[in-house]
């Protein structure tokens, strides 16, 4: 049925519902807020159940920063570096990191739906398809996550302080760095629901580029096999997201023989990844064949 | 007893058809797995001999870590959600006239599931660990025995601890909330980050004394044959034992009072 509608659309142009790819970022931005809004008061009707969840989702994150704890109580560097050092760079990729759960975190379901045939609901409707998924669902609880990264991370700066010999350039790299991070992780998200149009239940996947990643940058590149930090720069460039620029900020080399002036690349890495993530989804959402139920 | 174990089999040939689903577990069990064992050896190089566990040891229990998050239900039974719905929608009034007992019907069917995510998602993690790292491995045949006995009675306590959790949602109808504090506990006191023998002081004892405990530190410790003679290994079964009888007899009490509260509410 919605494949039929499809490609009547297509055919005619005056049947434009369900075609993601022909309306503007504007549209899209504007579909996000207004089904991401309706899921914020539906979940405040709720409000202790939100408080709770906000809650939770702070702890589950922070019980992530005791271990690191855990850890420098038992020793006083950890691969070379100093708690403040891990600390920032696990508040700079935690706060990354969520700020794009909070935003596609709900790309993740998008398996569930296709298999269940809901998606060709969202396809129905005249609205851009990746923003009404991306905020299908829209859970205001992982701000927990970004509020628990932006914490750590401003104690790793009031720690970091007199270490580093901040210019304007180190001290402007820090904001950067998160916004181009978080863009780098969201590109990552899109790729991984893409695949869900053709591996339904490979919803996993993605999460050991997103949630592993995360885990992984939180560590100081000099702790793992250098081939494995060779992967998360040339391959998929989560070392962009925090370890090439947050290294440049302490003043370490860059690590993998990556040349230093890569730290400044972390917007040309985060745009060349969005550029990837739409390809791919637009090869997803094309061949999108309904369950038919 | 028959039915049960046709229930057991239908839950492992459910799980088995979601084969990609499968894949896509065991390569970001993998994954985390490579990331945890840097750390650990990063850790472990600082400190040789924390927690008592040697590199060796302490990378064996990386990876039995991560095979049994699904075996063990350390961050969710895999069948909470599924029987929550099912009393948010009203749809375990069903389950309730079924000639079967609702606890026992779920336990078999997550035995089921437990055995099957054994095979396709705990053994071959541990392959891979073993191969890319060289960590410990139990001491024979006898090893292997008492490990698995461990991690199937570890099984048995994660489903009775899921049981109870989904039952508070006759009472808030909406789980989630309860479920996240679950999730989150047993993400911590599992041992699932970091072993708990590495914990300090108090944190330790109460971490090492919960029932969490019996789902990952417990196994991995008989594992790396750290209970020594006999006696000691019983002690350790002795404590799963413990707290599968205390929860499993918790959550059939909540579930007489549920199944009062759903015939007066049902009328």
């Amino acid at each position: 049925m919605a494949e039929q509608l499809l490609s009547e659309g297509a055919t005619t142009g005056r049947l434009r519902t369900g075609d993601p790819y022909r309306s503007g970022p504007g549209d899209a931005l504007r579909t996000y807020r207004m089904v991401a809004a309706m899921w914020i008061r539906s979940t405040m009707a709720y409000r202790t159940s939100f408080a709770l969840t906000l809650a939770t989702s702070f702890c589950v994150t922070f019980f992530d920063f005791v271990v690191i704890l855990l850890m420098f109580g038992q020793v006083q560097g950890l691969g070379g570096f100093s708690f403040a050092e891990v600390a920032f760079l696990y508040g700079t990729t935690g706060t990354a990191f969520g700020i794009a759960d909070l935003t596609l975190g709900s790309l993740q379901r998008m398996g569930r739906r296709i298999r269940d045939g809901s998606l060709d609901v969202f396809l129905l409707r005249p609205a851009p398809l990746l923003a009404q998924v991306a905020a299908d669902k829209f859970a205001l609880r992982r701000l927990g996550r970004v509020l628990q990264g932006l914490m750590v991370l401003v104690w790793s700066l009031v720690l970091l302080r007199d270490e580093v010999a901040w210019t304007w350039g180190k001290a402007l790299m820090v904001p950067g760095m998160v916004a181009c991070g978080a863009v780098i992780f969201m590109a990552v998200m899109v790729l991984g629901a893409s695949a869900l149009f053709w591996l339904q239940d490979a919803a996993e996947v993605t999460n050991s580029f997103t949630y592993g990643g995360n885990t992984l940058l939180q560590y100081p590149p000099t702790v793992f096999a250098q081939d494995l930090v060779k992967g998360v720069v040339y391959v998929v460039p989560l070392a962009f997201v925090n370890w090439l620029p947050a290294l440049y900020v302490l003043g370490r080399p860059a690590p993998a023989g990556v040349p230093s002036w890569a730290a400044f690349a972390a917007p040309l890495v985060a745009l060349v990844c969005c550029g990837l993530a739409g390809l791919a989804w637009r090869a997803g959402v094309r061949s999108y064949r309904s369950t038919g139920s | 007893m028959r039915l049960y174990a046709t229930v057991a089999a239908g839950g492992f040939r459910r799980h088995a058809t979601y084969r990609v689903a499968t894949l896509a577990g065991l390569f970001t069990n993998t994954v985390f797995g490579f990331v945890f064992s840097y750390t650990y050896i990063a850790l472990w190089a600082e400190r040789p001999q924390l927690g008592g566990y040697s590199m060796s040891d302490a990378l064996a229990y990386v990876w039995i870590g991560q095979a049994l998050i699904t075996v063990c239900g350390l961050m969710g039974g895999g069948f909470e959600d599924e029987l929550i719905e099912r009393i948010r929608t009203g749809d375990i009034a069903v389950d309730l006239y079924r000639p079967a007992d609702l606890q026992s019907w779920w336990c078999a069917a997550n035995a089921g599931r437990s055995a099957y995510q054994l095979l396709g998602r705990g053994a071959v993690p541990l392959l891979i660990g073993a191969a890319a790292f060289g960590f410990t491995l139990p001491d024979g045949l006898s090893g292997w025995a008492a490990f698995l006995l461990a991690v199937a009675l570890g099984s048995f306590v994660s489903f009775a601890l899921w049981y109870l959790v989904a039952m508070s949602a006759f009472w808030l109808l909406d789980g989630q909330g309860v479920v996240q504090v679950a999730w989150l506990s047993g993400l911590f006191f599992s041992g699932m980050l970091l072993p708990l023998t590495v914990f300090p002081g108090a944190l330790g004892e109460i971490a090492r004394a919960l029932p969490w405990a019996a789902l990952l530190q417990v196994p991995a410790d008989v594992y790396l044959g750290r209970y020594g003679d006999g006696r000691g290994l019983l002690r350790a079964y002795g404590f799963q034992l413990g707290w599968l009888a205390l929860l499993l007899a918790a959550g059939r009490a909540a579930q007489a009072a549920a199944t009062r509260k759903v015939v007066v509410q049902g009328g």
